[in-house]
C-alpha cells in the first residue's frame, strides 16, 4: 500500500460540485438511514404482530395463510426482494397502477425502500411473535376462555403481554438489523448513509475517514436502539418473573 | 345445573371418554377421583368448552356446550374454573387479576371491581397481597387468588382441576380451607381431586372414572363405605394406605 494521505479535515471541505460539505452528505445519508429503518420498523412491528397472532389461532386457514406469509418473505434475500419491488411490480401490475408507480409515487426510493425492508422485517417479527405467544404455559390461553374473555381479549389481555415481554431480546436484534439493513436501499438509488458514503469516497479518495466515520454513525445508531429496547425492557419488567428479579 | 349425557371424545382414534353421563345439581358438591389418564380432567374441561366432545350433549345452566352458536365467553363468565397450576396472569399485579375480567367481561366499574375484589381477598385470607404480582407469591397463595379470581364473576358453579395437586404438602390445607368454607356456603362444585379428606368433608357424590368412563357415580357414604367396583376398591386401597 502507497503512502496514504490522512486528512480528517476532509469532512468540512466544500464538495467539488459546490454548495454543500461532505459532512453535511453524511448527516443527510443518515437522516435516510434513520427515516427508512424507523418507517420500516413501525409497518413490521404491526404487520409482524398481526402475523403472528394468526400464526397460533385455532382457525386453520388462517394460520396457514400465515405460515405462507412468513416463508414467503423470509426466505427470499432482502436485495432480491427489494429489486423486485422496485424493478419488477410495476410491470406485473395493471397498466394505470404501473405507471403511477414508476412516475408519480413520492419518494420512489424511499417508499419502496420502507415497503420491502417492512415486509421482509415483519416475517421475522412474526416468527418472534409466534414463538413468544406458544412459550406460555397453555394454561393460560385456558384461563383467559376461562374468565370469560373472547379470544381476541385473551390476545389482548392475557397472551400478547407475556409474549411480547419474552421476544423483547430477540426483537431488540431485529430492531438493529432494520437499521443495518437499510443500507441495502443503495441498490435501488436511496441516498442513504452507506450510499452517501460510498459516494464520498468516490469524489474525495478519502476512503478511510469517510467510512470509519459511517461506521461510527452505524454503531451510534445500532447503539441507541439498543439502549431504547433496553429500557423498555427494564420498565415493562414483571416482579417475580423471569428477568423481574434484577 | 350441570347435565351430561353420554359424553364422548377421541383424540384422533383413541378414545379418552366414553359415553360419560352424569349430573350436578345446585348446590351439589361432586368430587371426580381416578387414577392419572382417567380422563377426568378432559371431562371437566369440556363442560366448560375448553376441550371439544364429538359425541353426547353437555348442558351448563340450561345451555348446550357442544352447539356451535352458543356464546361460550357469556357461558363460561358464569362458570369459574381453577387450574392445578394456578394460571394467574403473571404481568398483572394481585388486584388487577382480580379485576380485569369483570371491568372488560362484566363492564363492571373500577371502583366495583376493586370493591369487590378486595372483599374476595379478604375472604381468602390474602387483602394484604394486593399489590404484589404472582411469581412473589407462594403457591398456596396463588392458587387461593385463583379462586377469589374465579369468584369475581358470581359463578353459578366452580370446576376445579385438581386444585392442589402442583402444591407443596405444606400449602395444600390452606386451599382446602377456603374450598371447604365455599362448599359449606353452598356453591354448586365440580372438583376434580385425589384429596379423600376434603371428599370425605364436603362432598355430596363421589365420581370415580377409569380409562374414560365412569365407572362409580355414588353418594359420598356408600363410596367411602362400600365402593362396589373392584377398580375403586383398588384405587381407594393405594391412596387411602398413605
Amino acid at each position: 500500500m502507497g503512502k496514504y494521505n490522512w486528512n480528517w479535515n476532509i469532512f468540512f471541505e466544500e464538495v467539488a460540485t459546490g454548495g454543500e460539505k461532505y459532512y453535511q452528505w453524511l448527516l443527510s445519508g443518515l437522516g435516510w438511514t434513520v427515516a427508512t429503518a424507523l418507517c420500516a420498523w413501525v409497518i413490521a412491528l404491526i404487520l409482524g404482530f398481526l402475523v403472528g397472532v394468526i400464526r397460533t389461532t385455532p382457525i386453520k386457514w388462517l394460520s396457514i395463510a400465515g405460515d405462507a406469509y412468513v416463508e414467503l418473505f423470509r426466505n427470499i434475500p432482502l436485495i432480491v426482494q427489494m429489486f423486485l419491488w422496485f424493478f419488477v411490480l410495476p410491470d406485473l401490475l395493471p397498466q394505470a397502477a404501473g405507471d403511477w408507480l414508476k412516475q408519480d409515487m413520492p419518494l420512489p426510493e424511499f417508499t419502496t425502500a420502507v415497503v420491502s425492508l417492512a415486509f421482509f422485517t415483519s416475517s421475522r417479527v412474526a416468527e418472534q411473535v409466534k414463538t413468544g405467544i406458544l412459550a406460555l404455559p397453555r394454561g393460560q390461553r385456558n384461563a383467559g376462555l376461562a374468565v370469560g374473555f373472547t379470544l381476541p381479549q385473551v390476545y389482548r389481555y392475557v397472551l400478547l403481554p407475556m409474549a411480547f415481554r419474552i421476544i423483547i431480546p430477540p426483537l431488540t436484534s431485529e430492531f438493529m438489523n432494520v437499521f443495518k439493513n437499510s443500507s441495502v436501499a443503495l441498490t435501488i438509488g436511496l441516498l442513504e448513509l452507506t450510499a452517501q458514503a460510498r459516494q464520498m469516497n468516490e469524489y474525495t479518495f478519502q476512503g478511510f475517514e469517510t467510512f470509519t466515520i459511517a461506521t461510527v454513525l452505524y454503531v451510534i445508531v445500532s447503539f441507541t436502539a439498543n439502549r431504547l429496547m433496553a429500557s423498555i425492557e427494564y420498565r415493562v419488567r414483571v416482579p417475580g418473573y423471569i428477568g423481574g428479579g434484577r | 345445573m350441570i347435565t351430561l349425557d353420554s359424553v364422548s371424545k377421541w383424540y384422533g382414534k383413541f378414545q379418552v371418554l366414553t359415553d360419560c353421563t352424569t349430573a350436578v345439581n345446585k348446590g351439589d358438591v361432586v368430587v371426580v377421583c381416578g387414577p392419572s389418564g382417567s380422563g377426568k380432567s378432559t371431562l371437566i374441561k369440556c363442560i366448560n368448552a375448553l376441550e371439544p366432545f364429538q359425541k353426547g350433549s353437555i348442558f351448563v345452566d340450561g345451555t348446550s356446550v357442544g352447539r356451535a352458536k352458543t356464546d361460550l365467553p357469556k357461558l363460561r363468565s358464569k362458570v369459574g374454573m381453577v387450574f392445578q397450576h394456578f394460571e394467574l396472569f403473571p404481568h398483572l399485579s394481585i388486584i388487577n387479576n382480580l379485576t380485569i375480567a369483570p371491568i372488560k367481561v362484566l363492564k363492571r366499574s373500577k371502583d366495583e371491581a376493586i370493591e369487590n375484589a378486595m372483599q374476595l381477598l379478604d375472604r381468602v385470607g390474602l387483602k394484604s397481597q394486593a399489590q404484589k404480582f404472582p411469581g412473589q407469591l407462594s403457591g398456596g397463595q396463588q392458587q387461593r387468588v385463583a379462586i377469589a379470581r374465579a369468584l369475581t364473576m358470581d359463578p353459578i358453579v366452580m370446576l376445579f382441576d385438581e386444585p392442589t395437586s402442583a402444591l407443596d404438602p405444606e400449602m395444600v390445607s390452606e386451599v382446602l380451607d377456603v374450598m371447604v368454607e365455599l362448599a359449606q356456603e353452598g356453591m354448586t362444585m365440580m372438583v376434580v381431586s385425589h384429596e379423600m379428606g376434603f371428599a370425605r368433608k364436603v362432598a355430596d357424590r363421589v365420581i370415580f372414572m377409569d380409562q374414560g368412563c365412569i365407572v362409580e357415580d355414588t353418594s359420598k357414604e356408600e363410596f367411602f363405605g362400600s365402593a362396589r367396583s373392584e377398580r375403586a376398591q383398588q384405587f381407594l386401597s393405594k391412596i387411602l394406605s398413605h
